[in-house]
């Protein structure tokens, strides 16, 4: 049997390989946007409820005070943000040619989604734990 | 450079508007405007759990009327963004690729986009009367 290689002589010299990440970037899009379809309407409608003229700031930590409301929220922040980086992630290696930019950018961006993904989070468990 | 001396391939404005690249277009730049979205979402957060005083301002910005139109064009790009993911999730599935599907699948997604949000905005306002 003759050795079958998919590899280039080249790519075996420069040595490489793969980044082991195989579809773990297109996969997760797809995990965290499940997650989100049913999460997104119950959102949206408390949202709209939550900026009527009734709703005081009381309302909204009488929502964050149920702790399976506390709980969705959560897990909304942390698929949403998620689900917002990678797609942003596209987006910048789509559009920005420089290597240096790109990665400049990409790790901004990371750093963002964390910042608001945690912010989110500190202030729903602060709402939810007493305020 | 010889690299600008090359014949290009055709740009986007050769193409006439279709459904398909007009949805695809739309969908990025949902994508885009709900990532900007969450500055607001996480400021309206913060303010409650900084105190009534900052969820005062947060309130009065968001029940304005420029406030109302942004919440209004959230839901709807949220809702565009949600169903149109909904049929890229279907299509990961190697179903309804043929194009009269693809076309029917855009119309669904235009249609549910519009009834979702006229469903939420109806919840919604039922609740602020009362």
């Amino acid at each position: 049997m003759p050795e079958t290689r998919m590899r280039t002589p080249l790519g075996r010299a420069i040595g490489l390989g793969s980044a082991k990440e195989g579809v773990q970037h297109w996969w997760m899009q797809r995990v965290t946007a499940v997650a989100l379809v049913p999460l997104v309407v119950w959102f949206v409608i408390w949202v709209i409820i939550l900026t009527g003229s009734g709703a005081d700031r009381a309302a909204f930590i009488a929502w964050l005070r149920d702790p399976v409301s506390a709980a969705v929220w959560v897990l909304l922040l942390i698929a949403a943000f998620y689900h917002g980086a990678l797609g942003l992630q596209v987006v910048i290696e789509d559009y920005v040619g420089n290597e240096g930019a790109r990665l400049g950018l990409i790790v901004v961006m990371r750093l963002m989604a964390l910042l608001g993904c945690i912010l989110g989070i500190v202030a729903v468990a602060k709402l939810s734990l007493g305020a | 450079m010889a690299s600008e001396t090359r014949p290009l391939s055709p740009h986007l404005q050769v193409y006439r508007w279709q459904l398909t690249s007009v949805l695809s277009i739309l969908h990025r730049a949902a994508g885009l405007a709900l990532a900007a979205g969450t500055i607001l979402l996480i400021w309206w957060l913060v303010a409650a759990a900084i105190g009534p005083g900052a969820y005062a301002g947060i309130r009065d910005f968001l029940g304005s009327w420029i406030g109302l139109l942004l919440l209004f064009g959230w839901s709807l790009t949220l809702y565009y963004h949600l169903c149109n993911g909904i049929r890229h999730l279907f299509w990961d599935t190697a179903h309804g690729l043929e194009l009269p599907q693809v076309y029917a699948g855009g119309w669904t997604v235009l249609a549910a986009t519009a009834a979702l949000t006229a469903m939420s905005w109806i919840i919604g306002l039922i609740h602020w009367s009362a």
